[in-house]
């Protein structure tokens, strides 16, 4: 990555303008020219490094139910509670944290009720409890990671 | 797309009928054409105006269907790889104003109220934290909690030790932790 690359991540990670020639408008305030930020974009995405660009939705606006779950899972079972949690098509996000609660996973879904067949299903086949933490409010946050 | 997402149609939109708007929300549901008109491109492609487009897409953020318009990146392939969930142990009636102090810190990422599990869990405010390595994350969190009102509040740091499954599901897109 050179440093025209960052300096486009680091923009566009500040939204994109929805104006006629968005592109364009970019490299006016970078100081380099309109293809130069397309072209370098699309090979962003090509590379992996971007896995989405343009309009993100509001998950819940579009239907979906979500919740963030944990489990205390005894050291030596770990690898085994994993292969069972991760077997489902609707975790997402699954961590290892130092703390007694050991494993946070997404559960992401067509509907609350989905959730809660779920989160059974997995304390049915691991027979330890699942700690449900569902978002009660989001605070606004402009994500940016500079690079 | 769901009931919904179909709530967010205006079928008295004078500009753009049920159908086009249904049209424009599956073209840019994968993503903005990389060209130099892209709002031109879309346009063309369902027969309506580039001006239309424009409106529609300003609508649809203003009322909140779009949250942003930017990019997903994948932060560890650039090199975040130290992920934390910082929690904090908040009186109810001052979540609001603890997480409006946190959500303006650039190093938080997302921001949510949760509930307590006790007696294992007293946290109810979560928020990420991303960093270039461990130390850099902790350097990031002593700083955030000199803010006097952030200073004498009961967290938590976790560390991910390992992703086990990072992204995973249909709306993997949309879960930017």
């Amino acid at each position: 990555m050179d440093a025209l690359d960052r300096k486009i991540l680091n923009r566009t990670q500040l939204g994109i303008p929805v104006s006629d020639q968005p592109f364009a408008d970019i490299a006016n305030e970078l100081g380099c020219d309109e293809q130069q930020v397309i072209d370098k974009l699309q090979t962003m995405l090509d590379d992996g490094l971007l896995t989405r660009f343009g309009p993100m939705f509001d998950a819940a606006s579009l239907g979906g139910a979500f919740t963030l779950s944990a489990m205390i899972v005894p050291e030596e079972r770990f690898g085994e509670v994993n292969d069972i949690v991760n077997a489902f098509s609707q975790v997402a996000h699954n961590y290892k944290r130092q703390h007694t609660l050991n494993m946070w996973f997404v559960v992401a879904c067509e509907s609350q009720q989905e959730i809660q067949t779920v989160i059974a299903d997995i304390e049915q086949q691991s027979g330890l409890q699942v700690f449900d933490f569902p978002k009660q409010e989001e605070f606004y946050v402009g994500l940016y990671l500079p690079v | 797309m769901s009931t919904n997402a179909i709530a967010f149609l205006n079928s008295e939109n004078p500009e753009l009928s049920i159908e086009q708007q249904l049209q424009l929300f599956n073209a840019i549901e994968s993503g903005l054409p990389l060209v130099a008109q892209p709002y031109l491109a879309l346009a063309e492609e369902i027969g309506v105006s580039e001006e239309q487009v424009i409106a529609m897409i300003t609508d649809w953020q203003q009322q909140g269907l779009i949250r942003r318009f930017g990019l997903v990146i994948r932060h560890r392939k650039l090199g975040y790889v130290a992920n934390a969930m910082v929690v904090w142990d908040v009186e109810d009636e001052q979540v609001d104003a603890i997480a409006e102090i946190l959500a303006e810190q650039k190093v938080v990422t997302l921001c949510y109220r949760r509930p307590r599990v006790l007696p294992h869990w007293p946290y109810n405010l979560f928020c990420m934290v991303h960093g270039k390595n461990r130390d850099q994350v902790e350097a990031q969190l002593a700083q955030i909690c000199q803010h006097s009102e952030l200073k004498s509040l009961s967290k938590k740091l976790l560390f991910s030790n390992k992703a086990y499954k990072q992204r995973g599901g249909r709306y993997q897109h949309q879960l930017a932790t």
